[in-house]
């Protein structure tokens, strides 16, 4: 019985494949793009000021609130975010990733393997809140600061109008912080696996022809690592864009996508608006995707 | 030392912890010739070509590349360009821009690059092919744009490490003749590394033959085939028979080694006459393996001992060669093409 049955499958491999993916093409299809579909059907809907009442009927009548200048701003606060925390990332990553790819025996590459993941085990919430106690006007930085004499530096970057704040843990400047160590890992991991997948005779090579480290650097193992540090942006950014936890618990408590989205979708009941808002970071992601691959950073893959 | 030396080792050791890769190697390449290394995986010939490409550097020792000391140079600041085992074509770039990399980061002009470009495809029988992608590329043409690339700067010394292991037999050979033609034309000096000792035996003017980290002896291919100078050089390059101790007193008179060539072996009836000053034995032929062209026999020795027997297949027939299983033969050799081995 057992062996007819794999026989049968045997000899039909599209059978197989139908029953390997159909549950999960399933499951992404009903839950995953539903939900999105559901989330753009609902931006088209508005909110009846007066009832309180969601009308289910085809308006831009929501996007037009979306595009209203405080809304705007809200928007151009979280991708500005998003793209220094990105750019930051990916400053912070490389190093890490080349020299764990590249140089790091395999013992020492299991110990930063496990150095990078570990942030990842324990809970975000409470490590959000281990950095506003450290961030804090009190905390443990800026007592470290005030040892090495940097106040005055410090004081200088918090007097800056618009990233700037009465401490570091209210004050966007914190925020970037945050941001940037907690989806640090996402960045270091496709980075380093790209790299992984350039042979040393790459560079090699390019080092034989003629070139100095800086220019096999951005000729050769840049363009090649590049799918990883896309891969890795795609993570920092959209992460970035989405999340309201940090922002509320540090910062000058200037309302980010995410909140505006919680806020929208809970208390004030605005789920149309609260779904606009959504879409935005999607359109955004789209573009990028659409402007990375233009600049040929899938060229390699 | 003379001028015409394109690389010299003096000397060079290069350590990995405890394992000694290359091991006090002196060496002396000469300008122009086609030189191969010539040994098994992990005998240090492919360290020894990271160390003239400068991918690594020597723990004691000098290099000299045209009597300059390049010992702690790195490969951008050396005359000396390598053709890698797995190519290294680089993905991101076409046929044309990988070619051009040399000239490019040199910051040669446009219309040179363009021409040397189109020179080198030419010389390598690629033209027109410089718009491709390597991934859209066969084996063969991929090593014809490693190739090309590394020759578009002209350097002093073109360095191949096992540059035809990836291709099949015929291709093989092809490219055999193909490389040993652009070598003449070019007048480049090569040096080949290799582990297939009839590639080296084709195509080079001399051979280094390496054997944990040192090299065992260097000579024509005539002289490392005829004259073996150890017993490593005998078993590595072609087939050879080591006789020594009893077996050897037997048949010369005297313990001492020597190597034998299975091709200069005849076999004969055990009744035949034998030829004056020819050296003979008796023995029962174990085993027969038919190759077409020849036939290897395996004969067992009255007395103990095995040789290993080669002919060419002439006037016999794969019926002839195989009914000689278990027959009673006669071996003879001339004694001129015995070597005195050494160690």
């Amino acid at each position: 019985m057992l062996r007819r049955l794999s026989t049968t499958l045997y000899q039909r491999p599209r059978l197989v494949l139908a029953l390997l993916l159909g549950p999960p093409m399933l499951y992404m299809l009903v839950v995953y793009l539903g939900s999105l579909a559901a989330l753009l059907v609902n931006s088209f809907y508005r909110l009846d000021g007066f009832t309180g009442q969601i009308v289910r009927q085809f308006t831009l009548a929501t996007y037009a609130d979306l595009l209203k200048p405080a809304n705007l701003d809200i928007i151009a606060r979280t991708t500005g975010m998003a793209a220094a925390v990105t750019a930051a990332d990916a400053l912070i990553a490389f190093p890490l990733a080349y020299f764990m790819a590249k140089f790091a025996s395999p013992r020492l590459k299991t110990v930063l393997y496990l150095g990078v993941m570990l942030p990842l085990w324990s809970s975000y919430l409470v490590r959000v809140y281990a950095w506003k106690l450290i961030l804090a006007k009190e905390g443990i930085l800026s007592w470290f600061i005030n040892l090495l004499h940097l106040n005055a530096p410090l004081d200088w970057l918090l007097g800056l109008p618009g990233i700037g704040g009465s401490s570091l843990a209210l004050s966007p400047i914190g925020v970037f912080i945050v941001f940037c160590y907690i989806w640090l890992p996402y960045m270091i991991l496709p980075i380093q696996t790209a790299l992984e997948r350039v042979p040393r005779s790459f560079e090699e090579a390019s080092s034989d022809l003629g070139a100095r480290p800086s220019e096999t650097f951005r000729r050769v193992t840049l363009p090649l690592a590049l799918p990883g540090v896309v891969a890795g942006s795609i993570f920092t950014f959209s992460l970035t864009l989405g999340d309201f936890i940090v922002p509320l618990s540090l910062g000058n408590s200037k309302f980010f996508i995410g909140q505006a989205v919680y806020s929208h979708q809970g208390t004030s009941g605005n789920v149309p608006l609260a779904a606009a808002f959504t879409m935005g970071p999607v359109v955004i992601m789209v573009i990028y995707l659409l402007v990375a691959r233009k600049l040929g950073a899938f060229d390699a893959l | 030392m003379s001028d015409h030396s394109a690389v010299i080792f003096e000397r060079v050791s290069r350590h990995f912890g405890e394992v000694k890769a290359v091991d006090e190697v002196d060496l002396e390449i000469k300008g122009g010739e086609f030189f191969s290394l010539l040994g098994p995986s992990g005998s240090g010939k492919t360290t020894c070509l990271r160390l003239i490409a400068g991918f690594d550097r020597p723990t004691f020792g000098r290099i000299l590349l045209y009597r300059q000391d390049v010992s702690t140079l790195p490969p951008y600041e050396r005359d000396v360009n390598t053709v890698f085992q797995d190519y290294a074509l680089f993905p991101h770039m076409t046929v044309g821009e990988n070619i051009a990399y040399g000239l490019m980061v040199r910051k040669a002009p446009k219309e040179q690059r363009q021409r040397r470009v189109d020179e080198m495809l030419d010389l390598v029988q690629l033209s027109g092919m410089a718009g491709r992608k390597p991934s859209q590329l066969s084996g063969g043409q991929r090593q014809r744009v490693a190739l090309a690339r590394a020759l578009i700067n002209n350097p002093k010394v073109l360095l191949l490490d096992e540059p035809l292991g990836a291709l099949d037999l015929k291709l093989r050979q092809q490219m055999q003749v193909e490389l040993k033609a652009i070598q003449k034309r070019v007048g480049i000096t090569f040096v080949f590394v290799t582990h297939d000792q009839e590639e080296a035996l084709t195509m080079s003017d001399r051979i280094a033959v390496f054997n944990k980290g040192k090299i065992e002896q260097v000579g024509s291919p005539a002289e490392i085939y005829e004259h073996p100078a150890t017993a490593f050089v005998a078993g590595f390059v072609g087939v050879s028979n080591l006789v020594g101790g009893d077996l050897a007193k037997r048949m010369t008179g005297s313990e001492s080694r020597f190597s034998i060539r299975p091709e200069k072996i005849h076999l004969q009836k055990p009744d035949e006459d034998t030829v004056p000053g020819q050296i003979v034995a008796d023995g029962i032929v174990r085993d027969v393996i038919y190759l077409g062209l020849y036939t290897r026999y395996l004969v067992e020795l009255t007395g103990g001992g095995d040789l290993v027997v080669v002919e060419q297949n002439l006037e016999t027939t794969s019926m002839d060669v195989l009914a000689a299983r278990g027959q009673r033969v006669r071996v003879a050799w001339a004694k001129e093409h015995m070597r005195q081995i050494g160690g």
